[in-house]
C-alpha cells in the first residue's frame, strides 16, 4: 500500500478525485434527467467542452508561469469575428489555410500581451486587463456594427460541428472534439518532456531564481503569450464554426468561465504546479454541470452560476487544505528509505542527543 | 533602490497624472463649449458615482495586497436583493437593511475565505463574482423590478444640496473618511504594512487576519450601498445590473498608481485618476465617440501609464551611466 502511494503523485490523485466526481455527477443527473444516457447529450457536453478546452490549454501554460492572461474572451471573440469576415469575402479559402490564419490573429495579440508584461514590466494582470478592452474595442469598430451571419459562410465551416471524427459504438466522435484533444495531449507532452515546458515549471514556482539560473525568462515569456494566443485563435475558429452568427460581444465573459476551469482543474494560481489534463477534467466537469443543470427540472436554470462560483470555492479549499498536507508527506516519504516520517523522526531524535553529549 | 528613489517615482506618478488631467480637460474645453457647464460637470460624477464610490475602499483592499473582482457581482445582488424584498411588500427601511446586511455577508464570505482558509483573493473573489451574480439572477430571473417609492427615486436622480446629489455628497464624505483613515490612523498603517510584507506585519504582533476580514466586510457593505444607489438611479432593477462593473472600478485604483502587489498607494493619486476616466469618458462622449472605443482608450491608458514610466527610468539608467548600466 505505501508503495503504491509513494509511486502516485498528489497532483495524479486530485486528477483522478476530479474523475470520480466527474462520473459522480453524471450518475446523479442520470438517475434525475429523463434519456440523460443518450448520445446527444454526450455530443452537447463535448462540443461546448471543445472551444473551452483549446483556451483553457492556453491559460493554463500562462498560469503555471505564475501569469495570467485576462484577455482570452476578447482574443476569441476577435478571431471569430475577423475569420468570419475573411471568409465570407473569399468562401474559396481552404479549411486549413482558415485554421492557420485564425492562429495566426491570436498568436499576434498574444505577442502584444507578452511583450508589453516581459520586456514593458507591466505586470501581466494590468496588461491584460487592458487588453481586454484594447482588443474589444478594436474589434467593435472594426466592425462597423456588421454581425457575421451563418448564411454568409462556406458550407464546409457550418457543417463542421456535426462532422463525425469516427464511430465509437453508439457514440460518435466529433471532428472538432478530436482537434480539441489533440491539442490539451500535445501540449501536456510538451510541458512534461520538452525543456521549454520544464522551465515553465520553474518560472512559476519562483522567477527570481529562474532569471538567476540563466534561464530565458523574457523570451519564454512572449512565447507562452504567443501559444496561448494562436490556442485562442482556435477556440476562435471553433467558435465561429458552432455558432455562425457572430456578433462584436462574440466569447465576452470568456475568461471567467476559462480560469474557473483552469483553477478547478486544479492549477495552481500562484503558478510553479498544474497540468493540462486537470484543466481539460475541470473543463469537462463545468461544462458537464452547465448542460445537465439547464435540464434539471427541480431547481430552475438560475441557479447554474450560483452553483458554479461554489463549486470553484470547493474546489479550491479541498486543494489548499488536503493536497498540501499530502504533498508534504508524500515529498517526506520518497525522499529517503527509511519509511516512515516517525522513524526519521527518531533518527533525528538519537542525532541531536549524540551531538549533546 | 534606495527611499528617495522611491519617493522620486511616486512624485513622478501624481505629477504625471496631474499633467494628463490638465491636457485632458484642455482637450475637453476646446472641444465642445458645454463642458465647462456646471451641469456637465455634476452629470460626469453622477453617471458614474456607483463606481468611483466602490474604487475608494478598492484602493484599501489592493493597498492590502488583495484583490475583490466581487464587487460589482455584490453591487447587482444588492441591489436584487433590495427590489425583491421591497416587491414582496416589505417596507423601504427593511428593504435596504436586508441588502446592506447581504452585501456585508457576502464581503465575509470572501473575507473568511481569503484571511482564514489562506485561498489566494484572486480565486476567492472570482468564484464570489460568479457566484453572487447567480444569486442575483435566481432572485429576479429574467424579470426587472422597478416602481419604487418617489422619494427614492428621487434621492439617486435629483439633486440634494445645490447642484449635488446624494450619491455625489455620499462620495465626498467617503473620501474625506478614507483619507482620515488611510493615512491619519493606525488602521491605515496596518493596511499598507500588511501589504507589504504579511509576515512581517504578524511577527510584528498586527493581526493581518482581522484586518483582511474587516476590509472584506468593508468592501461588500460599500459595495452594497452602491447597489443601492443605482437602483435608485435607474429606478429598476435586472439580473444584470453593474455587471462588467469591476474592470472600470480596478482599472480606476490602479491608474491612480497604486500597486497590484501591495504596500503602495495613496488616495490623490487615485483621486487624480477618477477625474481623468471620468473626464476623458465625457470628453469622448461630447465628441461622440462610442462607449466601446471609450473602454480601449483606458486600457490604453492604463498599460501606458505603467509602461511609460519603466521606459523612462530605463531610459534615464542608459543615460546616466552608459558603462555601468550592465551591471546592478
Amino acid at each position: 500500500m505505501n508503495q503504491f502511494w509513494r509511486n502516485i503523485r498528489p497532483e495524479q490523485l486530485r486528477e483522478l478525485s476530479l474523475v470520480l466526481i466527474i462520473a459522480l455527477a453524471v450518475l446523479f443527473f442520470g438517475s434525475q434527467i429523463e434519456n440523460y444516457y443518450h448520445p446527444r447529450t454526450f455530443n452537447r457536453i463535448a462540443s461546448s467542452v471543445a472551444i473551452l478546452a483549446v483556451v483553457a490549454a492556453g491559460q493554463t501554460l500562462v498560469v503555471i508561469m505564475r501569469n495570467i492572461d485576462l484577455s482570452v474572451g476578447s482574443i476569441v471573440g476577435f478571431t471569430a469575428y475577423f475569420t468570419g469576415r475573411i471568409l465570407v469575402n473569399s468562401p474559396e479559402m481552404s479549411p486549413v489555410a482558415a485554421i492557420i490564419l485564425a492562429m495566426l490573429m491570436g498568436g499576434g495579440l498574444g505577442v502584444i500581451n507578452g511583450l508589453i508584461i516581459a520586456y514593458g514590466n507591466v505586470p501581466a494582470i494590468i496588461t491584460t486587463l487592458g487588453t481586454l478592452a484594447i482588443y474589444r474595442a478594436v474589434l467593435v469598430n472594426g466592425a462597423n456594427a456588421e454581425s457575421i451571419i451563418t448564411s454568409a459562410l462556406p458550407t464546409w465551416l457550418v457543417d463542421l460541428p456535426r462532422l463525425n471524427a469516427f464511430t465509437f459504438g453508439e457514440i460518435q466522435i466529433r471532428a472538432v472534439v478530436l482537434l480539441a484533444l489533440i491539442v490539451v495531449i500535445i501540449f501536456q507532452l510538451a510541458v512534461t518532456f520538452l525543456p521549454w515546458g520544464r522551465r515553465l515549471y520553474a518560472i512559476g514556482s519562483n522567477p527570481h531564481a529562474a532569471e538567476m539560473a540563466g534561464l530565458p525568462v523574457k523570451r519564454t515569456t512572449v512565447s507562452v503569450y504567443a501559444i496561448c494566443g494562436a490556442l485562442c485563435g482556435i477556440g476562435g475558429f471553433l467558435f465561429l464554426a458552432r455558432f455562425g452568427t457572430i456578433t462584436v460581444v462574440a466569447a465576452q465573459g470568456m475568461e471567467l468561465q476559462v480560469v474557473a476551469a483552469v483553477v478547478v482543474g486544479g492549477v495552481n494560481i500562484f503558478g510553479g504546479s498544474g497540468s493540462l489534463i486537470g484543466a481539460l477534467l475541470g473543463t469537462i466537469l463545468i461544462a458537464t454541470l452547465e448542460q445537465s443543470l439547464l435540464r434539471w427540472r427541480v431547481i430552475s436554470e438560475f441557479w447554474r452560476d450560483a452553483v458554479l462560483g461554489l463549486l470553484i470555492l470547493l474546489a479550491v479549499t479541498t486543494d489548499s487544505l488536503i493536497l498540501k498536507n499530502l504533498r508534504s508527506w508524500w515529498g517526506r516519504s520518497t525522499q529517503t528509505d527509511s519509511p516512515s516520517p516517525a522513524t526519521h523522526q527518531a533518527e533525528i531524535e538519537v542525532e541531536i542527543e549524540e551531538v549533546a553529549s | 533602490m534606495n527611499r528617495k528613489s522611491l519617493i522620486d517615482r511616486l512624485l513622478q506618478w501624481e505629477t504625471l497624472l496631474a499633467i494628463i488631467f490638465v491636457v485632458v480637460v484642455l482637450i475637453n474645453i476646446s472641444l465642445s463649449p458645454f463642458y465647462l457647464s456646471l451641469q456637465n460637470q455634476v452629470n460626469l460624477f453622477h453617471l458614474s458615482i456607483e463606481k468611483i464610490i466602490v474604487a475608494l475602499v478598492m484602493t484599501l483592499i489592493i493597498i492590502n495586497a488583495e484583490i475583490d473582482l466581487s464587487v460589482a457581482s455584490i453591487m447587482g445582488l444588492a441591489a436584487c436583493v433590495f427590489a425583491f424584498v421591497w416587491d414582496d411588500g416589505f417596507t423601504l427601511g427593511t428593504a435596504i437593511s436586508a441588502a446592506l446586511l447581504v452585501g456585508a455577508l457576502a464581503g465575509a464570505i470572501n473575507g473568511f475565505f481569503v484571511a482564514y482558509v489562506g485561498l489566494p483573493s484572486l480565486v476567492v473573489t472570482l468564484a464570489g463574482l460568479i457566484a453572487y451574480r447567480g444569486l442575483a439572477r435566481v432572485l429576479v430571473e429574467d424579470r426587472s423590478i422597478g416602481d419604487f417609492p418617489e422619494g427614492f427615486d428621487a434621492l439617486g436622480q435629483d439633486p440634494l444640496f445645490g447642484p449635488l446629489t446624494f450619491g455625489i455628497i455620499l462620495f465626498f464624505i467617503g473620501l474625506a473618511i478614507m483619507i482620515v483613515v488611510l493615512q491619519r490612523s493606525g488602521f491605515g498603517r496596518k493596511t499598507y504594512v500588511v501589504g507589504n510584507s504579511i509576515e512581517v506585519a504578524e511577527y510584528s504582533g498586527v493581526n493581518a487576519k482581522r484586518l483582511k476580514m474587516i476590509l472584506f466586510i468593508l468592501s461588500g457593505l460599500v459595495s452594497a450601498i452602491a447597489g443601492i444607489l443605482i437602483a435608485a438611479r435607474l429606478g429598476a432593477v435586472r439580473g444584470s445590473t453593474a455587471e462588467g462593473f469591476e474592470l472600470d472600478i480596478i482599472t480606476m485604483v490602479l491608474l491612480g498608481g497604486v500597486s497590484i502587489f501591495g504596500g503602495s498607494g495613496t488616495l490623490t493619486g487615485v483621486g487624480l485618476a477618477i477625474l481623468i476616466i471620468l473626464n476623458m469618458r465625457n470628453g469622448m462622449s461630447l465628441a461622440n465617440v462610442s462607449g466601446n472605443a471609450q473602454t480601449g482608450v483606458i486600457g490604453l491608458l492604463l498599460i501606458l501609464s505603467v509602461l511609460v514610466p519603466n521606459l523612462l527610468q530605463w531610459v534615464q539608467t542608459k543615460l546616466n551611466d552608459p558603462r555601468t548600466s550592465g551591471q546592478t
